[in-house]
């Protein structure tokens, strides 16, 4: 089991990583949310995998549970990295709009003439 | 703490907060302004006298608030008698000269400001001679750096006020960061920031190995404030400010804060060898230096800049020499320095205000034109030149004397004679300041016709020369002062004598000396003058600038080579660089043993596994086309709900799933109006390029991932487990830790989530007001839209669905603190309920159904969130701390209440006030886009469609 998550974790973060590293918004966006399902199942693993032990307390008898504090952090943080990509998703048509590309990299030639820093 | 303490404190503060009055005051006038600004002041100098006894008995008088004792640093003050020596000054001379900026200051600038920033300097100042704390020191050090930058550069319209500020602030800005070194070894050393520790632990400072260290960085602060050789170019050049501001930071405070810190550091860090080599030897080569080019300067103000350069080189040095009677002599020469300068710096104001130049060469025969002006700045003058009678003669005595027996690398010539120079400089630009600017014969071109000022403006200089000729009649006056202050500076009881006359000694010889070669250079002065002019220098300010653009210079190479815009390359090096800084951690500490074993994998899991990898393998490979990766996308959230539900974490599970929904409508929403495909741009390098760090980043994170799965760590998480239940009174441990335990990190989180809500709100409106805007509204979408853009079986079916989906989201929301659920997940499962209106009837005919504001429900959940918190508070709890009970009323089970139930709900509000604006956002761009607005659920009839199309053909 424990292969199986890693293993997701890795095919995740290596897909997210290619296609941050693409060249135009559209990919990054999705490469950002493949590296953000890594990132959350990381954390979630670090607090041990665990089958049919939830983190609700049982009235009668011991009994064991998995660790809970991952769990709450990865849930605000689900939510924190959609509010994020929704902020990235509204840039990156902003600035398809204004520029009228939506290529990620700056291109030197095209900036202002009269910027003072060339 | 006694009254004493509380009046210190209040002494320390009122500057500041009698900062805030002057820009009020302003309105009713320049005279209520100034009055305003004056009464802090003289209250605190009044309660400086209530104090003032004690101190002269020997008493030192403390206060002490701790405030982050954990990086030592308390807010403590203590008044002793070089503190009070230096608060007297500070308020003294700050009082005077609010009343002569009074009458200096021009209708046409802004009084309010000027007596704002004066006042926030004057605070800094009594911070720092008041400060027990070394920390607290150096906050107000870079305090006065601020102010008197803002000071400086007052006239913001002169480009001479902007660079001189400029200048100044890197200066003493740099310098205060080489004290922040300085002070932190100090501290450390010592064991403690507090300046009475410090003061006690002299041998062990001097007997560390990081004493020459700590001595250089703290003299680099007080060299560079003190303009100190070869640091003392930007006194002058700070002389573009007001004249105020000169007279009072170049005469009393800002100047003398390098040679206070000296003089407080006495007892700790003087009387080694290398502190006399250092500071005794700069303080002579600037004192002679200074003299030097004060001597040819034409500028008054700038003549007297570098004569207060010469003087604070005079200072150095004698508190290099290290020893009381040179203490003595400095602190005697502080006060003597501060009347006649002052007064002096006030003159050269008013015969700029009244003659309109400074040029000492347009100037001449002033004493008849304004003859009280005259007499006052010749006795200052006379004083600054060492005449007898006068109170600099009497320090300018007790500093040859002690000059004249101090040994230089066993030299007994060298001191002696260049003090001696340094004298004969001094007299000379003395009597130079007095007969060219109001000697000779009365001129018939001064740009303005001078005559003497009113009272007010003169009247500041006129009590300071009062001074100067009582101190210097009767030294005896300065007796006390001088004893407490000098006995606090060296940390043993002194009394000294000050005396007019001392006998046949040494110094005698050299005052006369200095005297006569006074007279005859200013004799000389004008092939001097030829001579000098012809003669290159290097140019301070020329070096300044070079060192400043090459440096600017610098940094913009390095910023333009490393930030070229290509962002995508910064993210492959970022992701390089964790990658190899993992390695470098693995390598380095390796890896303890195995303590887990392996779960069994179910076939039931293997599956999933296998759509997971085969769904991230399809976006990467389809993502050109890119609604195909969206769809892809949504399996692989899918997955990992499902992962999620297999491996305990049913929390987690439902808000992935709802999550995954709202992010995929957003992205298909989104898509409307941007390329629907990507370009093949990079070639077939790049592409294998980015593959590998992926393949590399991937294996180490999945590595990183398994081996941290088969080792236990010790947690926190037994604490939540054990006390979920009776300290937070709920059994869903993760709902728990959310709003009670780690409550204050879900207030932040949700805070972040609305903002990031109002962030896309208000870049969509600046979007549709620019020229994207009207770009949008000739762009034709038309070609991609549905023909049945309401279809009847959706509207019908999320009609139905809907009172159905909101009491599940009710439900979820209130079996949280028990069950999984809560706050997130009921906020996003309403959300994507709401969404489905938007998405089967139409953005119109759900907007005019919405009765609340999605703004408004995220104020209104952050608020409720707060509030629920702070009710803590009520019950003497800390911020966030829950209360909870039992309801049990038949038929209905028993049931919980909670005050986290209201935590919880101002978490829901903002979720779905913060997801609703965000989609919101997105459809305001389509009604831009000039797409049509339907106002009835069903906006379109295919049969009506097909009609109108056979009629237009």
């Amino acid at each position: 089991m424990e292969l199986v998550v890693a293993s997701a974790i890795g095919v995740l973060t290596a897909g997210g990583v290619y296609l941050v590293l693409r060249l135009r918004a559209f990919p990054v966006i999705l490469g950002l949310s493949l590296l953000s399902y890594a990132v959350n199942v990381f954390i979630f693993s670090s607090g041990q995998l665990a089958v049919n032990l939830p983190p609700i307390l049982q009235k009668y008898g011991e009994a064991s549970y998995t660790d809970p504090l991952p769990q709450a952090l990865v849930l605000t943080a689900i939510v924190i990295s959609f509010g994020m990509t929704a902020v990235l998703v509204m840039i990156a048509i902003g600035a398809f709009l204004d520029s009228g590309t939506d290529r990620v990299n700056v291109s030197r030639d095209n900036s202002d003439p009269e910027d003072p820093v060339k | 703490m006694g009254d004493a303490s509380n009046l210190l404190v209040i002494i320390a503060l009122l500057p500041f907060a009698g900062a805030l009055v002057p820009g009020w005051m302003i309105r009713a006038g320049r005279n209520a302004c100034a009055t305003f600004t004056a009464i802090p002041t003289i209250l605190a100098l009044i309660m400086l006298g209530l104090l003032a006894p004690d101190v002269f008995a020997g008493e030192v008088i403390q206060a002490e608030f701790s405030w982050l004792p954990q990086l030592g640093l308390s807010a403590s003050f203590f008044l002793d008698g070089l503190g009070l020596l230096f608060a007297g000054m500070i308020l003294g001379v700050g009082l005077l000269i609010i009343l002569y900026a009074r009458f200096y200051l021009s209708g046409d600038d802004p009084m309010g400001q000027f007596y704002t920033y004066l006042l926030l300097f004057q605070g800094a100042m009594l911070g720092i001679v008041l400060s027990d704390n070394i920390l607290l020191l150096l906050v107000f050090w870079e305090l006065t750096s601020l102010s008197s930058f803002l000071l400086i550069g007052y006239w913001k319209h002169l480009p001479e006020g902007r660079q001189g500020a400029r200048m100044a602030l890197a200066v003493t800005g740099g310098g205060g960061l080489a004290m922040i070194g300085g002070m932190l070894i100090l501290g450390n050393i010592v064991g403690s920031y507090n300046l009475t520790d410090i003061l006690a632990s002299s041998d062990l400072i001097k007997s560390s190995d990081w004493y020459l260290p700590a001595l250089i960085l703290i003299l680099l602060g007080a060299f560079t404030k003190s303009a100190q050789f070869p640091f003392h170019f930007w006194l002058p050049h700070a002389m573009a400010a007001p004249t105020p501001v000169s007279a009072y930071l170049h005469s009393a405070t800002m100047v003398k804060a390098g040679v206070f810190l000296m003089a407080r550091m006495w007892p700790a860090l003087a009387g080694t060898e290398a502190w006399f080599y250092i500071v005794a030897t700069v303080g002579l080569i600037t004192m002679v230096l200074g003299a030097l080019i004060a001597l040819f300067k034409d500028d008054l103000k700038a003549l007297l800049a570098f004569s207060t350069v010469s003087h604070l080189g005079l200072l150095t040095m004698l508190l290099g020499f290290g020893t009381p009677a040179a203490a003595v002599a400095a602190v005697f020469h502080i006060i003597n320095h501060l009347t006649f300068k002052a007064a002096l710096f006030m003159t050269a104001g008013i015969v700029d205000h009244e003659a309109h130049t400074r040029d000492i060469k347009r100037l001449g025969g002033l004493a008849r034109l304004m003859p009280i002006t005259a007499t006052i700045g010749t006795i200052a003058a006379l004083s600054m030149a060492g005449i007898p009678l006068f109170n600099g003669f009497l320090s300018k005595e007790m500093m040859l004397e002690e000059a004249s027996h101090t040994y230089w690398f066993e030299n007994p010539w060298i001191v002696p004679a260049l003090a001696t120079v340094g004298a004969l400089f001094s007299v000379a630009y003395s009597l130079r300041f007095i007969f060219h600017t109001f000697g000779g014969p009365v001129r018939d071109d001064y740009p303005h016709k001078p005559h003497d000022p009113p009272f007010g403006m003169y009247a500041a200089p006129a009590l300071l020369v009062v001074l100067v000729v009582l101190i210097g009649v009767m030294p005896f006056l300065a007796d006390s002062l001088v004893a407490v202050a000098a006995s606090a500076v060296t940390g043993e009881v002194l009394d000294p004598h000050l005396k007019i006359w001392h006998g046949v000694t040494p110094a005698l010889y050299m005052s006369i000396a200095a005297i006569g070669g006074g007279i005859l250079f200013l004799l000389l002065h004008r092939p001097f003058d030829r001579a000098w002019l012809a003669t290159p220098r290097p140019e301070a300010k020329i070096i300044f600038d070079w060192i400043v653009e090459k440096l600017a210079a610098l940094a913009r190479w390095v910023t333009e080579t490393t930030h070229n815009g290509a962002i995508s390359r910064y993210v492959a090096i970022f992701t390089v660089a964790s990658v190899a800084l993992g390695f470098a951690a693995y390598s380095g500490g390796g890896l303890g043993p195995e303590t887990r074993e392996l779960l069994p994998i179910p076939p039931l899991v293997a599956v999933g596994w296998f759509l997971l990898v085969a769904g991230v393998g399809a976006v990467v490979a389809f993502h050109r086309t890119r609604f195909r990766a969206l769809v892809v996308l949504s399996i692989i959230g899918l997955m990992i709900s499902a992962g999620f539900v297999y491996l305990s974490a049913p929390d987690l599970a439902l808000t992935q799933i709802s999550v995954e929904t709202v992010t995929i409508m957003l992205l298909l929403l989104a898509l409307h109006f941007i390329p629907k495909e990507t370009p093949k741009e990079s070639g077939a390098l790049l592409r294998m390029r980015d593959g590998l760090i992926a393949a590399v980043a991937g294996l180490g994170t999945g590595a990183l991932a398994f081996a941290f799965m088969l080792r236990d760590v010790d947690t926190i998480s037994g604490f939540h487990l054990d006390n979920s239940y009776e300290g937070g009174g709920g059994s869903n441990v993760v709902n728990v830790i959310l709003v009670d335990f780690r409550g204050y990190d879900t207030y932040g989180e949700i805070i972040v989530l609305g903002i990031a809500g109002l962030i896309i709100y208000a870049l969509m409106t600046a979007l549709l007001n620019g020229p994207a805007g009207r770009k949008l509204r000739n762009t034709d979408f038309s070609r991609d839209l549905s023909r049945d853009r309401h279809p009847l079986m959706m509207v019908v079916a999320t009609r139905v669905m809907m009172p159905i989906a909101v009491m599940v989201g009710i439900y979820i929301f209130l079996r949280g603190h028990n069950y999984p659920g809560g706050g997130f997940v009921a906020g996003l499962v309403i959300a994507i309920a709401l969404l489905m209106q938007y998405m089967a009837s139409g953005f119109a005919w759900t907007q005019m159904r919405q009765r609340i504001q999605y703004h408004a429900m995220i104020g209104f959940g952050v608020v409720i969130a707060g509030l629920t918190g702070a009710g803590a508070w009520l019950a003497g709890k800390p911020f966030l701390t829950s209360a909870y009970g039992y309801i049990h009323r038949p038929p209905i089970e028993e049931f919980e209440w909670a005050t986290a139930l209201f935590f919880d709900l101002g978490v829901f509000l903002t979720v779905l006030g913060a997801v609703m604006l965000m989609l919101y956002s997105l459809s305001r761009i389509a009604r831009y886009a000039g797409q049509q607005v339907n106002l009835e659920p069903m906006d379109y009839d295919p049969a009506d469609r097909v009609k109108k199309r056979e009629g237009s053909e």
